[in-house]
Parts: structure tokens; C-alpha cells; sequence
């Protein structure tokens, strides 16, 4: 294994494991899209008597 | 009276089924010996520059034009083509987007069954290479042909019980099964734990390679770092050249393009059919970006430091050479796991795994035909699965039958499974680029986007990468048509195969058309009508 072997190989596959992990913890991180949940706080009922 | 339609659950489970399906065999068989061969290391430069201005523009694309006809209720490629391009002739083109599938699955179940087989006769001991290390390729070539019957037509079909073809029967019954089951309760669900088991299965067989050393004590330089080198250091193409010499080399770019687009799944049919079951203001960058970053995970992370590497411990370059499915993945490895140490067991785990990357891609190429006979003929879910499960199981027989060779598989993957798929990737790039608009689409990605599209994306989608796959048509025509042509007309058993694609693709241009009068009926299709811009359901 030649110096620029290694510098492809940990390039190559550091660039991959960077990319994904990157894209799983932004996929991960952001909750539920609150474009399909409607829980009973985001509807505003005009309901006065609280 | 409209069908209920399938939806995703979960964000996650839709890039794990995304990702399984671009996730098959040859990110672990492919993709090495590819590389290997196309300047080792030096190969990466064009195998990302393919990616990141080829795979990733074309599966954005894809996923946006997806979203976009599933907002009119359509989820297959012709009638998303017929709304995107407003002729019927883009309906028809979309023909591309059901044939490669249905065609494709007809032999990778086979293959699929192949790797359960042999996963079990790792497990079980049914693998017997002998006594005689120097026999062991011998003896690895003989059980593959034994198996698949490669030595006669109709030998597996010949009224005696074969174990290859009760693995089969069990595969093509699970594959329906899950499909039967539906997009999230079946697909998502099934891929929501084929994925991770697959990718452990994978990290211990990588572990056990890393692991090897140097097995063989009178051949100390077949260790793994000398495999890993075999695989990683750039190398010219030939001995009077640098390595860096091998990227002036068009056919190197060529094959990084190819090893990217058959990795991505991307000209398949899938993604499309897939993104469609996304709701409006749904991620399609994001996610796309991610479904691709997983599957290059899978290929560069994990194919690319196993396969090559322990061919290489144990059979030096002669068998690291190797390149090709049948020929890396079921004649040489086999003999690896026979001199492996606890090799049985990393054997079955390892063709478990290429069997769970199978099947995560076969169910995806089922789907889109699925909905395209749910929404050109108004069946229902029991009946298109039905009429798909007689189609691709008839389909599969004749490749059964015709194993000498396994020269139908080959002819089948090489031109379906390679040339097709570019030629409908072209259909895509110029739909989205040119005809639906570049700008719209960005706005369509823009949706609901968790990240921007790059700047360039406009620009690669309507120039580069239609440039790119011109030239690898008109280099594919330069080299190959005069092959395939001949190859058609001087052998019968390849004539009947291409018969056999002819006629599944009149009988489903005959069922677009079909599928197009009913959606013009129904006010749906607007390749004619005025309804563009109207999502079905909007008032």
C-alpha cells in the first residue's frame, strides 16, 4: 500500500462516511414535519372560556 | 371509484427503501473490480466527478419530477412523462420506465436466489470444494454450474427437484408477498430492517477481512495491505503510462459514469415511482442526497474494502482480478471462504448479505408496474399483483429454462440492464431539463427543501449531463451495437430473448394506451388536456 494509496483510500471513504453521517443527522435531528400534524395546540379553536 | 393511495410512513423508512433499492450487487461485486481495473485509487477522481454532476443531479431530478406527478395522483412513469411532457409521445417514452424493471427482475430474482442458496449451503455445509486447495477453483466453477444448471438448457426444469429452483419458488413468494403487502406495510417495513441487518452482516465480514494479516506464512506478502493496495493504489492502465496518465483515458471516465448510474438506481423507474408517493411539501434534496450517500456507503465503505482485499489474501492478483458478478461473486469468493478461517460462517453471512441487498432492490423494481396497472387499468392491488406475478414469473421460467451459460441472464443485463437504462436516463434528463424546465423543477425541488440545491444544478441538468450520456450512447453504438446486432441474428436462444423483451414492451405500450384514454377520461392526464396546473383533488 503506496503513501497515495492510503491518501485515496482515507480521502475516498472519509469523504463517504462525512456524507452520509452529515445527511443522517440532519434527516435525524429535525423533528416531525408539522406539515402533517396537526396536534390540538396549533389549532386555534376560538374558544374562549379557558 | 379511485384506489386508496399508498403512502409512506415515516421519512426514515422511505430513504432505507430508497437506499435499498440503489443498494444491490454490485456496490459489493461491481463496483471493486471496476475500480481495480479502471486505475485503482485514480479511478475515484472520475467516480465522484460522475457522482456529484451526474448520479446526484439525475436522482434529484427524479425524485422532483416523482413529488411532482404524484401531486396529480400519477405514480408511474408514463403518465408522470405524459404530464411533465404534455404529448403523448413522452407517455409512450415512459414505457422505458416499466420495462428495465419488470425485464430486470425476471433474472436478478434468480441471482437473488442464488445468494440465499448459497447462504445456506454455507450454513448447512452443502459446499464441498474438496480436499485439494489446487482444485478448489475447479471445484467453486463446477458447484456454480451444477447449481444454476449452467451446463444444459432445461436442466433445471427437467421434472427433478433442484434445490436452486425451491430457492427461487421461495424468493419470487416473498418478493410478491411484501409487495402484495403494500408501500409502507410491506416495502418500508420489510427495508426498515433488511438495511441495518445488512449493513452489520457486511461490517463483520469487513472486520474479518481486516483482520486476516498475512494467513498464509509462506506467502507473507499476500496480506490484507497489499490487498487493500491491489485495490487502492492508482495505477496506470498499462505499464508504459502513469497513473495519472489513465484519466486522460475516455473509457475510464465512461466506466465511472456507468459504475454511478447502475449504483444509484437512477434510469430505472424506481425513483420516480417512488418519490410519487410523496406529499407536497415534502424534503426531496435532503432525502435524495441522502438515499445516495447511503448507498455510496455501502459501495466505497464497505464493497470497496472487502471484496478485493480478501480475494487478494487468498488467491493473490489472479483471483483479485476477477471482474464481474458471477465471475468475482460465485466463483472466486467461494473459494476465499473455503480457505478463511471460520469461512463457513462468514461465508453464509456474506451471501446473506448480497441476498438482503438483492431483495431491497428487487422490491423496488416490482412497485412501479404495480402502480402503473393499478392506474391504467383501475384494478385494484390483488389483481395487478396477480397479472405482475404471472408476467415477471413466465419471464423468469425462460431464463430458468435457458441456463446454458447463463447466456439469456447475461444477454438481458447487458442490454437492459446496462444500455436501456442510460437511454431512459437521457428521456429523464431532457424531460426535466428541457421540456418540463430546469427553473420550474428547482422550484418543485425547492418545496419543502431542507437544503438548497446547488447553484450549478440548473446548468449540469440541462447541459452536462445530457452531454454525458450522448456519449456514452454514441460510444455504446460505436462499440457494442454491431455486437448485439449480430449476437441477435446468429443465435436463436438470444433471438427468443429479445422476442421475449419485444413482446412485454408492446403488450405494456399496448396498456399505456389503454391507461391513457382512461386518464384523459378521467380529466387526469393533461398531455392533451388543459389541466397542468390543477393537482387532482384541487378545487
Amino acid at each position: 500500500m503506496t503513501p497515495t494509496g492510503w491518501f485515496f483510500m482515507l480521502c475516498s471513504v472519509g469523504f463517504v462516511v462525512g456524507l452520509t453521517s452529515y445527511c443522517f443527522y440532519r434527516v435525524i435531528k429535525k423533528p416531525k414535519s408539522t406539515e402533517h400534524m396537526h396536534a390540538p395546540l396549533d389549532i386555534d379553536t376560538h374558544d374562549l372560556n379557558t | 371509484m379511485a384506489q386508496p393511495k399508498d403512502q409512506w410512513g415515516t421519512r426514515l423508512g422511505m430513504i432505507l427503501a430508497v437506499a435499498g433499492s440503489a443498494v444491490g450487487l454490485g456496490n459489493f461485486l461491481r463496483f471493486p473490480g471496476t475500480a481495480a481495473a479502471n486505475g485503482g485509487g485514480g479511478f475515484m477522481i472520475p467516480y465522484f466527478c460522475a457522482l456529484i454532476f451526474l448520479g446526484i443531479p439525475i436522482c434529484w431530478a427524479e425524485w422532483t419530477m416523482g413529488k411532482y406527478g404524484g401531486q396529480f395522483g400519477f405514480n408511474s412513469s408514463p403518465a408522470i412523462f405524459g404530464l411533465l411532457g404534455r404529448r403523448s409521445i413522452w407517455r409512450y417514452l415512459g414505457v422505458l420506465g416499466l420495462i428495465i424493471p419488470v425485464i430486470i427482475y425476471m433474472y436478478y430474482v434468480l441471482i437473488e436466489s442464488w445468494c440465499l442458496g448459497y447462504a445456506v449451503s454455507f450454513l448447512v455445509g452443502w459446499i464441498d470444494l474438496g480436499n485439494d486447495p489446487a482444485q478448489y477453483a475447479t471445484q467453486s466453477v463446477d458447484y456454480f454450474n451444477a447449481f444454476v444448471g449452467a451446463n444444459e438448457n432445461g436442466l433445471m426444469l427437467d421434472g427433478r427437484v433442484h434445490i436452486s429452483v425451491v430457492v427461487w419458488l421461495i424468493v419470487f413468494a416473498v418478493n410478491f408477498y411484501f409487495i402484495f403487502r403494500g408501500l409502507s406495510k410491506g416495502i418500508e417495513t420489510f427495508c426498515k430492517w433488511a438495511m441495518p441487518l445488512m449493513a452489520l452482516c457486511a461490517i463483520a465480514v469487513l472486520i474479518r477481512v481486516l483482520t486476516l494479516g498475512a494467513p498464509d506464512p509462506a506467502r507473507p506478502e499476500l496480506n490484507v495491505l497489499n490487498g487493500l493496495g491491489y485495490m487502492w493504489n492508482p495505477k496506470p492502465l498499462d505499464s508504459d503510462h502513469t497513473w495519472i496518465s489513465a484519466l486522460a483515458q475516455p473509457k475510464v471516465w465512461m466506466n465511472a459514469a456507468g459504475q454511478i448510474f447502475f449504483s444509484l438506481s437512477v434510469g430505472f423507474g424506481v425513483i420516480i415511482n417512488y418519490a410519487s408517493y410523496l406529499k407536497r411539501k415534502d424534503d426531496v434534496v435532503l432525502s435524495g442526497l441522502t438515499a445516495s450517500a447511503t448507498n455510496e456507503f455501502f459501495e466505497v465503505c464497505l464493497g470497496g474494502l472487502i471484496t478485493i482485499p480478501a480475494a487478494f489474501v487468498f488467491l493473490g492478483v489472479a483471483g483479485a482480478e476477477r471482474v464481474g458478478v458471477f465471475s468475482l461473486g460465485f466463483h472466486t469468493l467461494p473459494v476465499v471462504f473455503e480457505f478463511m478461517p471460520a469461512g463457513r460462517f462468514f461465508g453464509f453471512l456474506w451471501f446473506f448479505m448480497l441476498f438482503l441487498a438483492a431483495i431491497t432492490s428487487s422490491l423496488s423494481m416490482l412497485q412501479p408496474a404495480i402502480a402503473f396497472l393499478e392506474e391504467a387499468l383501475g384494478v385494484g392491488r390483488r389483481a395487478s399483483v396477480t397479472l405482475l406475478g404471472l408476467i415477471t414469473g413466465l419471464g423468469s421460467l425462460f431464463v430458468i429454462y435457458f441456463s446454458k451459460d447463463t447466456k439469456v441472464l447475461s444477454f438481458l443485463d447487458d442490454t437492459i440492464g446496462t444500455i436501456t437504462i442510460v437511454v431512459l436516463a437521457a428521456v429523464q434528463t431532457i424531460l426535466f431539463g428541457w421540456v418540463f424546465g430546469a427553473k420550474r423543477g428547482v422550484k418543485v425541488a425547492a418545496e419543502g427543501a431542507e437544503m438548497r440545491l446547488p447553484r450549478f444544478f440548473p446548468f449540469v441538468i440541462r447541459y452536462v449531463t445530457p452531454t454525458y450520456l450522448v456519449l456514452m450512447l454514441a460510444m455504446w453504438c460505436y462499440t457494442d451495437l454491431g455486437i448485439y446486432v449480430d449476437q441477435v441474428r446468429s443465435d436463436n436462444v438470444i433471438f427468443l430473448a429479445f422476442g421475449m423483451v419485444v413482446v412485454v414492451s408492446v403488450f405494456l405500450l399496448i396498456l399505456i394506451h389503454i391507461g391513457g384514454r382512461r386518464w384523459q377520461a378521467e380529466t387526469r392526464d393533461t398531455s392533451r388536456g388543459d389541466l397542468f396546473s390543477k393537482p387532482r383533488g384541487a378545487k
